[in-house]
């Protein structure tokens, strides 16, 4: 059973390029019963457990195993890497591999962490739909899978980041980076002065999604 | 992922991704074709998904390589520095020699 989204597995998958999701959004209001996306998963749902592809309990078994992924995993990951060396080595190296060894499984994506460091910051996006690494931070917020994020950050990635309150100057490189096929991303930020001797858990604590997505940077206090 | 035992490019490589408009599941943005950047890194070899989208199974796997293109060859009216660059993911069969 698939733990991540994935552009290559026909089954299991909430990306959101089949989804009609192209657009704004729908009007908010009540509507009668269930929308045609719904009775579209419903419809396949059943084919598959009829099918024999997949059971209700795998169903069950991975959503309960996504509502255990959040962004402190992802936390968890950079505190050590601020504070073990050869952990980053290998994290750097091999994502996938590196996570695995804390316990967190990448399903049927790869994991590649991009280092931000005083010369370079790193954003990502998925242009197509709304791949994420979502076994190491949970589900991705509702600006990451926007038109409106999706489309400008790729053409005037430091205008978006400005309006997340991260204002880059012009010394520091910018990659922006486009989750648009097998690739998993998370931004390694760099470890910010002022956390000299603190515990993992303490550096954990100040490591947030926006700065594992490249949209914010750690701040201290 | 498989390691790529007959890549076409190594890390540092030029290429050029193709200016094509072909019909069906692609997954390289339409800002991408045409661009020219270097190779990033191998990231290894998966089934294409150009097929995965039709029932195929994908076979043989592709190499897929991370190509880094300098915003500036994208956006000829890109606001920022000259040294940003933007960094994807492209099937080995989009590629070509620059």
């Amino acid at each position: 059973m698939a733990t991540t989204d994935s552009h290559t597995h026909g089954h299991h998958h909430d990306h959101d390029h089949h989804h009609g999701h192209n657009h704004p959004h729908d009007p908010i209001e009540v509507t009668e019963g269930a929308s045609e996306y719904e009775i579209m998963v419903h419809a396949i749902k059943e084919l598959l457990i009829e099918k024999g592809v997949i059971t209700g309990e795998d169903i069950r078994k991975t959503l309960e195993f996504m509502d255990t992924r959040t962004p402190a995993l992802g936390a968890k990951v950079v505190a050590r890497a601020w504070t073990d060396p050869e952990f980053k080595k290998r994290l750097l190296a091999n994502g996938t591999a590196a996570v695995a060894e804390m316990g967190i499984p990448m399903g049927d994506a790869e994991l590649i962490v991009v280092e931000n460091s005083k010369d370079v910051h790193n954003v990502i996006v998925c242009t197509l739909c709304s791949c994420y690494p979502r076994t190491v931070l949970g589900l991705p917020p509702d600006w990451y899978k926007s038109r409106n994020y999706r489309s400008r950050v790729v053409v005037e990635p430091r205008a978006v980041l400005k309006e997340f309150g991260t204002e880059l100057p012009d010394s520091v490189v910018l990659r922006t980076h486009d989750s648009n096929a097998d690739m998993r991303y998370l931004v390694l930020p760099e470890r910010p002065a002022g956390t000299e001797g603190w515990s993992q858990e303490q550096l954990a604590a100040i490591v947030t999604r926006d700065c594992m997505v490249g949209v914010a940077i750690p701040k201290v206090g | 992922m498989s390691e790529v035992a007959n890549a076409k490019f190594a890390p540092g490589d030029k290429v050029r991704i193709a200016n094509a408009n072909p019909p069906g599941h692609r997954r390289v943005p339409v800002y991408a074709r045409g661009r020219e950047g270097t190779i990033e890194r191998i990231c290894g070899a998966f089934p294409n998904p150009e097929e995965l989208a039709y029932g195929f199974d994908g076979l043989p796997k592709r190499p897929l390589y991370r190509v880094r293109i300098r915003q500036t060859d994208i956006w000829p009216d890109y606001k920022g520095s000259d040294k940003d660059v933007l960094e994807l993911e492209i099937y080995e069969h989009w590629l070509e020699k620059a």
